[in-house]
């Protein structure tokens, strides 16, 4: 494949080659797994269901459950309602969860299929809710299909009663479980009260037992999804992400929402850390500082091994941008940065960072593939490739190292467990980093040139 | 019935205790609404059979989501071309959903053809390219036209069967590319039908057919090129290995081109040999005869003492099964008696009644046999059996991990070619390496669920 990407750029306006994005009902399904004792179900073809859960087990190396509609060519041609109403039915009595969470697929967008109306007339048991979102996998991403079903659940669920519960509401971002983890520790440690819609940690990177349960411990519970309506405000992390879901909240319950990037880096976490003191009116305690303080030794340490060095990075949105400012902060240059998922936000979000570094000479570009990327890597090199799994190829062709951070990894073990947010996930981050860069100075320098002491 | 709370009443014909007669297992159908099926679709099926195809283009017409999930699905290994490893989609938006996506698909067959060279582009039709109604028969005839090439349409809509739905697309796609004008002279060599070169089985196979001095002609689809399967009907004999996805092929091929097919499996000892003397006897010639014989008896002699070695880890060991098809889980069903393993639990997504009778017989009476199984009952029965290890493929390894079961993957990806004597050798040795890793001590010895 490596010598079909040519070097020469050419009009390509049609063709996508080698994707950095995916459809909307993964995200949804995603989202989903992340409330406790829920069934996504996925509203079309078996195959698309089959297919995310692939794709998250890959990703995850953790059963992903979900169901399906199973459509047939009947159901093509007079709609799905029947399917689903059986659907409905047979999740109910064998699998037990307490909540479906319904998102659609491109045929069932496609047919028209009326999933509120279909959800009304279906028998639901006593104490059991069925919601859902409405996920066409040819608008959007992944991403989108996140937050649409973050939003579907608010829609359906969230109240307000007219009391408020002093509680901050967190939407993560597109994250791992583990970056969940480290955003919930650092409210905890900051005295911050809060529901965090959805949560992954505990469903998706769920302790072996030696049982298989199919609703981990893990996940936001129904209780916290209605008690969202009755925060005190909202807090969206990663702007392109998160601001869809805060929104809706808003509009619903009239929960005011502020949104930040991804926590990624020094100035990000910062911002997340100072949100939470401005909330909870704590302050920032030592344990806090201390990890901040360990940070900034660790880049003073090592500026000199990251310092000019040139980086492309690829993947979701907020996570790109969120690695572009740490890159930054390394006094690297995010020459190249790549996100599948359409919105000219993007763009305009990768230019102000750059400014505000002074940094010039670099790309960005909304709704690219990884072909294009390549390309321009062959015209201009760089010296690091930060993304998923799927760089691996141009890294190989290029022989540039490839950090991988991001969706999906799926040739790699324990990264969903560890943050890449907050000051201990831009250690995690700098060592990485540093690691790939030092390692290929190791290998490439003449034997006389081979440092002992780095 | 035992676990009756783990099973839905509609499901329930579809599992049976091999003790169970009368008319068999419900087998060869839609899956149930809601069911948590491990399942693909037609899509996927046309997919996995025509990627292999090392030189050929597949872009996927539909949203970005069905050429996403089958980027470089499989661990099919090429010995040349790379170009299957990309993923080509004309990544069809709301605008082409209404309009239609005519147009979209046709310039980006002009964009490939800008940068490339193809000999043939396979154009798969995923769920709503029917639904809003482009032709893409049309949209192909007209670039063949224009470009010289072939652009085979592969209808696949996800909703319009099983995967084997898809396997039939793939396969008339196939007939569609190595159809010649004229039926060319017979050589002596032989076809390949269903070795998709995962983890370089395909190598392996024709190195012992070349071993037993028999030709090959073309692989279908392992490591093939466009030139080479255009060269399928001078072939005498068509080998058919994955049986589920094969056998209509091979049966066209034998109408359309008189060639005659034999099915064979090169998983485990007992079948590799089988099926090279079958392959000998019926190319009918003396000295390949002789040739495969001496080769056996050499391989044999070399592998059953390694193997042996593996025996006293294994046996009495308890299996579970669930693959795609029903041909490879009665091949694992033999290894694992080769092995001194009982074989307790055995599923496939898309096994034929056929498969199943044959495999109620290869099993203990108190044995389960499941059909288009759910995460659920392969839980519920790996518990009930005992089972020491799972077989599967990517979405049932997590789950056997989280039982505390062993594992191992048969499918995309398996981490060593399991075909042939090397194939049984690395067999045994990784479930041997998953049944008794250090890491069972670890965690405290809790696989004995």
């Amino acid at each position: 494949m490596l010598e079909l990407t040519p070097k020469k750029l050419s009009d390509r306006s049609t063709l996508r080659i080698n994707p950095i994005k995916t459809c909307q009902p993964v995200g949804a399904m995603y989202a989903a797994l992340g409330v406790h004792q829920c069934m996504p179900h996925s509203h079309g073809s078996q195959g698309c269901c089959s297919f995310h859960r692939m794709f998250l087990t890959r990703h995850f190396k953790d059963p992903a459950i979900a169901s399906s509609s199973s459509f047939t060519e009947g159901a093509s041609v007079f709609g799905g309602g029947s399917n689903l109403k059986t659907a409905i039915k047979n999740i109910f009595d064998i699998y037990d969860p307490e909540i479906i969470a319904v998102h659609t697929t491109c045929l069932s967008e496609t047919i028209g299929d009326d999933l509120s109306g279909y959800i009304q007339d279906a028998k639901v048991p006593e104490g059991k809710l069925v919601v859902h979102t409405n996920t066409p996998s040819y608008v959007g991403s992944h991403i989108t299909g996140y937050y649409n079903m973050i939003s579907g659940f608010i829609k359906y669920l969230s109240e307000s009663t007219g009391e408020k519960n002093g509680k901050l509401a967190l939407f993560p971002g597109f994250v791992n479980p583990g970056d969940m983890r480290e955003m919930k520790r650092l409210m905890k440690l900051m005295g911050t009260e809060f529901i965090m819609l959805p949560d992954t940690s505990g469903v998706l990177d769920a302790p072996m037992t030696g049982n298989y349960t199919m609703y981990p411990k893990g996940g936001t519970t129904i209780a916290d999804i209605r008690d969202l309506g009755n925060c005190e405000m909202s807090l969206g992390l990663g702007e392109l992400t998160s601001e869809f879901a805060a929104d809706t909240l808003e509009k619903k319950c009239k929960v005011p929402y502020k949104t930040l990037p991804l926590p990624i880096g020094v100035e990000n976490t910062d911002a997340f850390i100072m949100a939470l003191n401005q909330f909870s009116k704590n302050e920032v305690p030592y344990e806090i500082e201390e990890e901040r303080g360990q940070l900034m030794d660790i880049l003073l340490d090592s500026h000199q091994y990251t310092h000019n060095k040139t980086v492309a990075i690829f993947g979701d949105p907020d996570t790109v941008l969120g690695m572009a400012q740490i890159a930054l902060e390394m006094g690297m240059i995010p020459k190249y940065m790549v996100t599948g998922t359409p919105g000219a936000a993007f763009d305009r979000k990768a230019a102000a960072l750059l400014e505000k570094f002074g940094v010039e000479g670099c790309t960005a570009k909304q709704a690219g593939d990884l072909f294009e990327l390549h390309q321009w890597i062959k015209n201009d090199p760089v010296d690091l490739l930060i993304g998923g799994t799927h760089g691996k190829q141009v890294a190989r062709a290029e022989d540039i190292p490839l950090v991988r951070v991001g969706f999906p990894i799926i040739d790699r073990y324990v990264h969903s467990y560890l943050p890449i947010v907050g000051y201990k996930g831009a250690i995690r981050l700098a060592e990485l980093i540093l690691n790939a860069l030092m390692d290929r100075q190791d290998r490439d320098c003449e034997d006389e040139d081979l440092e002992m002491v780095m | 019935m035992k676990n009756d709370a783990a099973i839905l009443p509609e499901r329930a014909q579809s599992i049976r205790f091999s003790e169970c007669s009368g008319d068999g297992i419900k087998c060869e159908s839609a899956s149930v609404s809601g069911a948590v099926s491990q399942r693909a679709c037609v899509y996927c099926g046309a997919r996995v059979v025509l990627n292999p195809i090392t030189d050929a283009f597949h872009l996927v017409h539909g949203p970005i989501g069905c050429a996403s999930y089958t980027w470089d699905i499989r661990g099919s290994l090429s010995s040349d071309e790379e170009g299957y490893r990309n993923s080509y989609s004309t990544d069809l938006r709301e605008t082409d959903v209404i309009f239609g996506g005519e147009k979209k698909l046709v310039a980006a067959i002009d964009e490939i053809m800008a940068s490339h060279a193809p000999k043939v582009i396979f154009i798969y039709a995923t769920c709503i390219v029917g639904v809003i109604g482009d032709d893409i028969d049309a949209v192909c005839r007209n670039a063949e036209a224009k470009y010289g090439i072939r652009v085979i349409p592969v209808k696949s809509p996800g909703f319009s069967g099983t995967k084997k739905t898809g396997y039939k697309m793939a396969c008339n796609a196939i007939m569609s590319l190595i159809t010649p004008a004229v039926l060319p002279e017979k050589t002596c060599g032989v076809n390949i039908l269903g070795d998709f070169n995962l983890a370089g089985e395909m190598w392996i196979i024709k190195n012992y057919l070349r071993r037993i001095g028999v030709e090959v002609v073309a692989n279908i689809t392992g490591d093939a090129k466009v030139e080479d399967l255009k060269q399928a009907p001078s072939a005498q004999l068509n080998l058919v290995q994955c049986a589920g996805s094969m056998t209509y092929l091979a049966k066209q091929m034998e109408e359309a081109f008189l060639i005659p097919f034999i099915k064979v499996s090169f998983f485990g000892v007992t079948d590799t040999s089988d099926s090279l003397m079958r392959i000998a006897y019926a190319v009918g010639d003396k000295e390949v005869i002789q040739r495969a014989k001496a080769f056996i008896e050499e391989e044999k002699n070399r592998v059953i003492p390694l193997l042996n070695k593996y025996k006293k880890n294994l046996e009495g060991k308890k299996a579970a099964i669930y693959v795609g098809g029903g041909f490879k889980a009665i091949s694992l069903i033999r290894q694992f008696n080769e092995f001194g393993m009982n074989t307790v639990m055995v599923g496939t997504q898309t096994g034929s009644k056929d498969d199943y009778e044959v495999i109620s017989h290869l099993v203990d009476e108190d044995a389960v046999i499941l059909d288009d199984a759910n995460p659920a009952e392969l839980e519920a029965f790996m518990k009930e059996m005992g089972a020491d290890i799972l077989v599967g493929g990517v979405k049932e390894r997590p789950l056997a991990y989280k039982l505390g079961v062993a594992f191992c993957d048969h499918n995309h990806e398996r981490k060593h070619p399991l075909a042939g004597y090397e194939g049984t050798l690395n067999f045994a040795s990784e479930i041997n390496l998953s049944m008794n890793s250090p890491v069972w001590e670890i965690i405290g010895g809790i696989n004995n669920v």
